[in-house]
Order: C-alpha cells, then structure tokens, then sequence
C-alpha cells in the first residue's frame, strides 16, 4: 500500500510539470557558412530574448544549419519528432526556409521564416498556411528603389548581382517594376560572393553607360562591384539593396560606398525616424538591447528580423493559450491562428497586420530609403 | 569590345593569374615531395591576408593564438615521441620550435597589435604568425599519415580545410576584410591606366617565383627536396630525412599561400572562406601542369586568370562553369597523351 502511494505520489510529481508544459520554439538559423553574416546576429538576438514569452515559459532551441538545405530540414525534421516544439523559427536563408515548408505543414507546426523571399509564404495554400514570415519581401523593397529612381530623373538602369537566388530573385522584381516606372535595364550581369574581381562585369556595365546601377548584394560582398565602378571612374548613381546594412559593409566599402541609396527596413535608421514612426521606439528598445550587450555599432537589421519573430510570438503565445495546452496539436492549430489574427503589431521592420490571405503583413512602413554618407547611415528625404 | 576593354581585362587576368600561379606552384610542390594534394592551400590565403586585416584594426589575429595552442600540442607530440625513441636530446629544439617560438610570436603581437606599426612591419608580422601554421600542421596531420595512399592524404587534407575554415569563421567572422593598397600609383600606357597594385602584384609574383627557382637549384635543402620528390626511398637511403622533407614544403607552402593573401588582400575583398575558390583555380592550373611541372603549372593559371577575366566579361553568370569545365579537355589530353603509372603503394 505504502509502495503504491509512493509510485502514485512520483507519478503525479512527474505528471505536473508536463501539465504546466513550457512553450516550446525551435529555431534553426544559419550561424555559419555563407550566410553567416546574417545568421550570427540573428541567434545573439535569440540569446538576449527572456524565458517568458506573455507571462508563458518559453523555451528557446537554436540550432545552427550552416546555411545548408539538408542541415535546416534534418533541424526541422528533429524539432517536431523529438523535442515536439510548439512552433519552429527559421531559416535565415530562402532556401533554407523553402526545404522547411513541408516539416511544418505534415506536422501541422505553425513557422516563422527570417528569410526575404515571397514565394516562402506566397500564395497561402494547404501548406504554406503553417508558414509566416518576417522580413520585408523583395518586391517591396524593389519598388522602393524603382520610385526613388524615376523620382530622381534616372532613364537608364545596370544590374549586377550575386550568382545565386538572391541576385536572380532581385533581377526578375526588380525588372517588373523597372518596367512600370519606364527604367530601361541596358546591362544585366552576375558574380559571386567570393570573387577576387569583377572588372570584367564592370567594363561591360559602363560600356552600356546606364544613369544608375542597382548591385544586389548582401554584406561585405557588395562592396566589391561598387569599389571597381569608382575605381573605374563611374559617376552615375549607385544603388545598393537592404542586404547591406551593417556596419561591416561601411567598413570594407571606406569612402567608395559615400552617396550609396538603398531601402531598408526602419530599424537601421531608427533614431532619426520622426517620433511619429510607429516602429521608432520599439527599434530603439532593440537598438538599447543588443548593443548593450554586443557593443555600440553593432546592430545589423538581420537582428531585428529576429526580434520580430519574438514580438509577433509574444503577441499569439497568449491568445493561444487561452484556448489549448502547450505541447499539444490544439495548441499549434491555436497558435497558427492566434500569428494570423496579429493585427497592428509595432515591430522594429514596420507594422504586421497579417491575414489569411497575406502571411507577411507588412507594408509601405516597412521601408526607408538611406543613403549612406560619410560612413553613417543617414534617412534620406 | 574595344582593344581597350580587352587590355584592361588582360591586365585584370594577369594580375589574378598571377596570384593562382603562385598558389599553382605550391600545390605542385607538395604534391611532388609529399603525395598530397593540399586542398588547404587556399585557406592560407585566407589566413595570411586576415592576420593583416586584423592587425591593420589594432586587433591581436585569432592566428596568433591558435599558433600557440597548435604548437604546445605539436611540441608535447614531439616531446613523446621523443621519449619513446629514447632520444631525449631533441627534446629542447623540439620545444623550441614549437612552444618558445609561437609563444615568443604571440608577446610580441599583443604588444604590436594596438601600436599601429607601419604597414610592412605589420605584413612581417603577419608572414610570421601564419607559416610556421605550414609545419605544424603537417607534424599534427599528415607526418604519421606520410606512407598512407594518395586517397587517405587527400581525405585528410580535406578534414584539415574544413577545420581551418571553422576556425576562420571563429577567428575573422563572417564579413570580410580589405587592407591598404601597398601603392596608389597609376601609370598612362597609351589610352590605358595600369595601376601600381597591379604590377606590384606580378613583380611579387615573379620575384617569389625566382626565389623558389634559386632555392630548388642553388641550396641543398631545395635539392633535397627535389630529391624526395624525385624518389622518396632514394632519397631517404643517401640520408635525406622525409620528415624534414615534409615540414619545409609545407613551410613553404604556407609561406607561398599567406604571401598570395597579403598581396591579393588589398585588391579584392577577403572572406574567411575566400581562400578555397582561390585555391581551386590554383588546383585547375596545376592539373594543367600535370601536378609535376611548375612551369606549366604557372602558365596553366595565367590561362585560368584570363580566360576568368575575359568569361566575366562576355558571360558573367557562368564565369565559373567556364573555368572550371577547362580542366576536362585537359584531362582528356593527359590522359591520351601520357603513360598511366600505377601508384606504387609499398616503399
């Protein structure tokens, strides 16, 4: 009798913390290999986040995918078969985020991707309802660069970007828009992160003698086309895409990249935004956040895609709990709705009002343009 | 195209092919001497032009101190080794060499680092924390591996690139670095300009590349080398040590690898892992070479450096795919071409 109290008394003292489950997310990111630079600041971000998420524990499973396809789906595979998470952050890359698509569907795990690309939640359908979005698309941005060329007279465009998805995915937006606003694309050439030149794509791109030049690039690597175009003697406007904002780019790129336009997301120039900007105060909140911790001057925007996820969290973790236990297949069907129905969330990218058509939900304010001067980043008018 | 166009592509090609035929003749030479096919050698490139990049910061590289952790472990290898052949005596040279020297390297560069010492005090520096990386990795790696197949060694060597790449990411971080031009002068050519970096680029090039000339037919250690390389158990029977044999061409193939870095560095942006495209190409040149002839070797990677340039020009998204196909029909002819020798696998 003693033995059967004591076996009932251990039962129940193993069973009551399963009741009051921890909330779960796993997050997959890409803390090395070519996305590294996006990936790093991304998980420092993860590393500063509270262990209550609403008032509810959360706990935080990072994972590292080497920027790899088969690494983030194997992280994918092993977040819901064994640490059975409640929801599944990542990846940074588009890629990455694509391969992960299908995890979260089959296991009706709702996901939140860091990664740019439209079609990871575009259009919204059997599957692709599990899946949300952070960072701006690159439509937006491209009609950002787009309007601020034919606002500023320019007829003539070259296009140089990566020899990869990114560059690709930049050349068809931002040809669509070209197209709309009238921009004539006169060179159109590709090369890759780790090239030690590209004369030769430069010689070509001002033989064509285009008004402005969009590099699309991420990080350091942009600098590289840039700094031959002015080396080379090129005078026309150069612009650059949100890819470059950090402090590494400015960096490397020294007084070559001075007069650069790009869009980017508020949270870079956050202190010289109005204070009438809705995303102001909660990008500097950030801005305070992790540089505290990581030292002046080293906040990259790919953070505060980061920062977002945990933000539209915080607002769905609650209401989903009102309705299921954490841990259970309810509570991920309440949390993939409670992340649709976030309305008007101020985040440090803009404003998310999501629905069921549009997994993304950000829009015009989710975007300014910069133009880099003297080494800073200054909101252009 | 114009003839302008195609000079300053010539000159671009050049001056890359420059830095591959460098790399080319390194890999060929630890080819030759050891039967490895150093996929590394890129990461030294790497290697070399970040340590500069850093100390350029005022910062102390993360180079200096895995020199002195891999020599304490190297140093404690050797100090056992010695013991169990009972030969206690090459215990201080063995101590010296690994521990007292990358130690001794890591004083100074802390002391250095934050004085902002004038650029070719910095770029010795440099050269100095990265080569003796070249030894110590073959005492760590492949020293008891040195009878193992030509398979074996290239797998791994290609453990060891992904370790040193691992560490780059932890040493530099994933945004790359530029350093100063040694130059900013321009010369007018006629209608072009040809910049000082550029020629500078070659004449290092050329003058290393007479360096090593000097070295294989003057000095008896380059002799002994070309004597390993020749045949290794003929070699060893008129009392050339193997080992040795090793740990200089590996010396100076990081020597040759951290020297392409620091002057590739200032020109394009490096990446921590910059360094194995730069190697491949290095590798395409030295496959056309056969991996035994440096002057084809050498004359293989200016091929690659234009034909990179000029691809970049007309064709930009397949540039690589361009470069890279090349070694097929080279490939072909070698193979038509030359008697197939079995690998000798006993020695």
């Amino acid at each position: 009798m003693k033995l059967k109290l004591a076996v009932a008394a251990l039962a129940a003292a193993l069973v009551i913390p399963a009741a009051h489950a921890q909330v779960k997310v796993g997050v997959t990111l890409s803390a090395t290999g070519p996305a590294a630079s996006l990936g790093i600041p991304e998980r420092n971000t993860f590393q500063l986040l509270p262990a209550t998420v609403g008032g509810q524990p959360v706990q935080w499973i990072v994972l590292d995918d080497a920027s790899d396809t088969t690494k983030a789906r194997q992280n994918a595979e092993k977040f819901v078969n064994e640490d059975k998470v409640d929801v599944i952050v990542g990846s940074t890359t588009t890629p990455n985020s694509l391969a992960m698509i299908e995890v979260a569907a089959r296991s009706r795990t709702p996901m939140l991707s860091m990664a740019a690309s439209a079609r990871i939640v575009e259009p919204v359908d059997d599957a692709k309802r599990w899946v949300f979005k952070t960072p701006q698309s690159d439509a937006l941005m491209a009609t950002a660069i787009s309007q601020h060329m034919a606002d500023s007279g320019v007829k003539t465009v070259g296009f140089i970007g990566f020899n990869d998805a990114y560059g690709e995915g930049w050349a068809q937006e931002f040809a669509k828009f070209a197209d709309v606003r009238k921009l004539k694309i006169v060179a159109n050439e590709r090369y890759n992160r780790t090239d030690t030149s590209v004369t030769g794509q430069v010689l070509k791109l001002m033989s064509a003698n285009p008004d402005a030049i969009l590099i699309a690039g991420s990080g350091t690597p942009a600098a590289l086309p840039q700094k031959t175009l002015v080396e080379r003697g090129y005078k026309g406007k150069i612009y650059q895409t949100h890819g470059v904002a950090n402090a590494d780019f400015l960096r490397v790129g020294g007084k070559d990249v001075n007069g650069t336009l790009l869009p980017a997301g508020p949270l870079l120039v956050a202190a010289q935004l109005p204070d009438t900007n809705e995303s102001k105060k909660v990008a500097l909140e950030y801005t305070k956040m992790y540089e505290g911790k990581h030292g002046a001057g080293s906040l990259s925007t790919f953070g505060g895609h980061a920062f977002d996820t945990y933000l539209i969290l915080s607002a769905a973790i609650p209401e989903a709990v009102k309705k299921a236990k954490p841990g259970t297949p309810e509570f991920r069907a309440a949390l993939r709705d409670a992340i649709e129905n976030v309305k008007n969330l101020k985040a440090t990218h803009g404003v998310f009002n999501m629905s069921s058509q549009d997994h993304n939900g950000l829009d015009q304010r989710a975007r300014v343009m910069v133009r880099i001067d003297n080494g800073q980043w200054k909101l252009a008018q | 195209m114009t003839f302008d166009i195609a000079l300053l592509l010539a000159q671009d090609g050049l001056t890359n092919g420059a830095i591959y035929a460098l790399l080319a003749l390194a890999l060929v030479l630890v080819f030759a001497v050891t039967r490895i096919i150093f996929v590394p050698q890129g990461e030294f490139v790497a290697y070399g032009a970040l340590t500069l990049a850093s100390l350029q910061l005022g910062k102390v590289p993360g180079t200096a101190y895995l020199l002195a952790t891999a020599g304490i472990v190297a140093g404690a290898v050797e100090v056992v080794a010695a013991l169990r052949e009972k030969r206690p005596g090459r215990i201080p040279a063995a101590v010296g060499w690994n521990v007292a020297l990358p130690a001794a390297l890591l004083l100074v560069t802390r002391w250095a680092a934050p004085q902002q010492l004038s650029l070719w005090i910095q770029v010795a520096l440099s050269l100095a924390l990265v080569v003796p990386l070249g030894p110590i990795l073959y005492r760590l790696a492949f020293q008891p591996l040195a009878n193992a197949s030509v398979l074996v060694l290239l797998i791994v060597s290609v453990a060891v690139h992904f370790v040193m790449v691992g560490l780059g990411l932890l040493f530099f971080g994933a945004e790359g670095s530029r350093t100063p031009a040694f130059t900013d002068a321009r010369f007018e050519v006629g209608a072009m300009t040809v910049s000082g970096q550029s020629l500078f680029v070659i004449g290092a090039s050329l003058a290393l590349i007479v360096a090593l000339y000097l070295f294989f037919e003057r000095t008896l250690y380059g002799k002994a080398l070309r004597a390993t390389a020749v045949n290794r158990l003929g070699a060893r029977l008129v009392g050339i040590s193997t080992t040795l044999a090793g740990k200089l061409t590996f010396t100076l193939a990081a020597l040759i690898g951290a020297a392409s870095g620091i002057l590739v560095a200032p020109i394009t942006t490096i990446y921590y892992d910059s360094g194995f495209l730069i190697g491949l190409k290095g590798f395409v040149g030295a496959i056309i070479g056969g991996l035994v002839s440096y002057p084809l070797a050498a004359l293989g990677a200016l091929i690659v450096g234009l034909l990179e340039s000029f691809s970049s020009f007309w064709a930009s998204a397949f540039k690589e795919v361009i470069v890279f196909t090349l070694i097929i029909p080279v490939l072909l002819w070698r193979s038509l071409h030359t008697h197939h020798v079995e690998e000798e696998e006993d020695e």
